[in-house]
């Protein structure tokens, strides 16, 4: 055991008081970065992208939306990986990374429903199909509800993190089960309407403003979860020392501006 | 080793026999939400039939998600189960124990009564086989992968709906095979395939689950 704020090792930055600062340094960045990319990929996709062949203009939704899937698929992955290493290494961080996490993959899952349904009305004429892609997301999104529910559930901390790191890891192994299985109860039953996946070869702005949509919302995610981290740090530590020196130091800055 | 599994086996069965009203509560609930569906869907004989593997399959669910908090809340208010993860005996052995208590006083009983209950939605008699096997596989996956949100979810206010937010979307495969195994039979394609695919379920979750309960019983008790 090393004390937090000894060594050169990144490691020292698995301890809360040296990861608030760096949290609080690099997530404007992350802000700005995200801003910046997503008026880029939003002009790339209104202006610049042609109007769909077969589509027309509808087909503009994809730049939200398939970041949207993206983000809410990896951002699961991500969880489970900060439980696991919770779990294993014993680190208060990696929980709280975690949690962090769970509202903006739940926010993303319902972003990418709402636009597939905005999306599904004019192209197949209905809001919602039981889809093996929709149904899939939708019990991501129940997954997400979970753990949240659970962590929130939970008073005493520690058990809320253990607790919540353990609902995030079963799901991790079932999600696989769950999208095979939902993909073959879908085949049998209905065939394959629709498909996503046999979408005509795009064109190349069409590619690039999807790119740069599912670049900045990797931003926003890094940006929003370093800023709810840092308030989850001030939260659980603050009956520490370092967070009433750091709100001191705090409340003088915005004293001496105001 | 295995004296300790079949001791708590034991005790756990006692215990539901001498509380024998609660395993009739949970068979009393199947029913009735069986008998529920004509109710709500019409009479037609021909539309129950088409519903009846779903609808069985769906209640047995429910029945089990709702009887899931009696695992282990007993033992907990009592202090059973801190001596029980206390003891030297291996924790995923007596969890196996109680797990197959619970299925032996739940699970057991839907799969007995879920052919009477075939009958009153007028399902083929071909399929009675295919729902009698794939139930027998299908419930203890859900008693195996409930134990695990029970233990998380224990001594925690509303945790009855906390509960079934957490297990329900894990239940979704054994809904899909369990209730996809009838209707293949019915439509003659054969419910083998679904079958092997709830076997090798079951037989994943009864690797897996039993560590994930314990470790989720030892954060709910420390």
């Amino acid at each position: 055991m090393s004390r937090p704020d000894r060594g050169p090792s990144i490691l020292r930055f698995a301890a809360p008081q040296n990861f608030y600062p760096l949290a609080g340094r690099l997530a404007p960045w992350f802000a700005g970065a995200a801003a910046l990319l997503t008026l880029a990929g939003l002009w790339l996709s209104f202006f610049v992208a042609p109007t769909d062949a077969t589509q027309g203009e509808v087909y503009r939704v994809i730049f939200i939306h398939v970041p949207a899937a993206w983000m809410s698929m990896f951002v699961y992955l991500v969880m489970a990986f900060w439980s696991a290493v919770g779990l294993v290494m014993n680190t208060r961080l990696s929980f709280l990374m975690s949690q962090a996490l769970a509202p903006t993959g739940a926010m993303f899952c319902v972003v990418a429903l709402w636009t597939g349904a905005l999306w599904g009305k004019p192209t197949w004429g209905t809001y919602w199909v039981w889809d093996a892609r929709l149904t899939s997301q939708a019990l991501l999104l129940f997954l997400y509800l979970g753990f949240i529910a659970l962590t929130r559930a939970i008073e005493d901390p520690r058990r809320a993190d253990r607790a919540g790191a353990i609902i995030a890891l079963v799901g991790a192994v079932n999600v696989p089960v769950i999208y095979f299985s939902v993909k073959w109860w879908n085949t049998l039953h209905q065939g394959a309407s629709v498909s996503l996946t046999k979408a005509p070869s795009m064109a190349t702005t069409m590619l690039a403003g999807m790119l740069v949509m599912a670049v900045a919302a990797w931003a926003y995610t890094l940006a929003v979860v370093l800023w709810r981290v840092r308030s989850m740090i001030l939260e659980r530590e603050r009956h520490t020392e370092w967070v009433g020196a750091e709100l001191m130091r705090e409340a003088l800055r915005q004293g001496g501006r105001a | 080793m295995l004296s300790a599994f079949f001791a708590v086996l034991r005790r756990d069965l006692l215990l539901a026999w001498r509380g024998r009203a609660d395993v009739l509560v949970t068979l009393a609930f199947f029913v009735i939400v069986v008998c529920l569906f004509p109710f709500g869907v019409g009479a037609e004989a021909n539309l129950l039939r088409t519903i009846a593997p779903g609808v069985l399959w769906v209640a047995a669910l429910l029945a089990c998600l709702l009887s899931l908090h009696r695992l282990f809340a007993q033992d907990h208010a009592d202090g059973t189960l801190e001596q029980l993860l206390l003891s030297s005996e291996p924790a995923v052995l007596w969890v196996t124990a109680k797990v197959l208590a619970f299925w032996l006083t739940t699970g057991l009983p839907v799969v007995v009564v879920a052919p009477v209950l075939g009958m009153l939605l007028d399902l083929e008699q071909g399929a009675y086989p295919a729902l009698v096997i794939s139930l027998v596989l299908g419930t203890p996956i859900l008693a195996l992968l409930g134990a695990v949100g029970a233990a998380l979810t224990l001594g925690l206010r509303g945790g009855g709906m906390l509960l079934a937010l957490l297990v329900l979307p894990l239940f979704v495969p054994v809904l899909i095979f369990g209730a996809g195994a009838v209707e293949a039979e019915l439509s003659g394609t054969g419910a083998t395939a679904h079958l092997l695919l709830l076997g090798g379920g079951l037989a994943g979750a009864l690797a897996l689950a039993p560590w994930a309960c314990v470790a989720a019983l030892r954060v709910s008790t420390e």
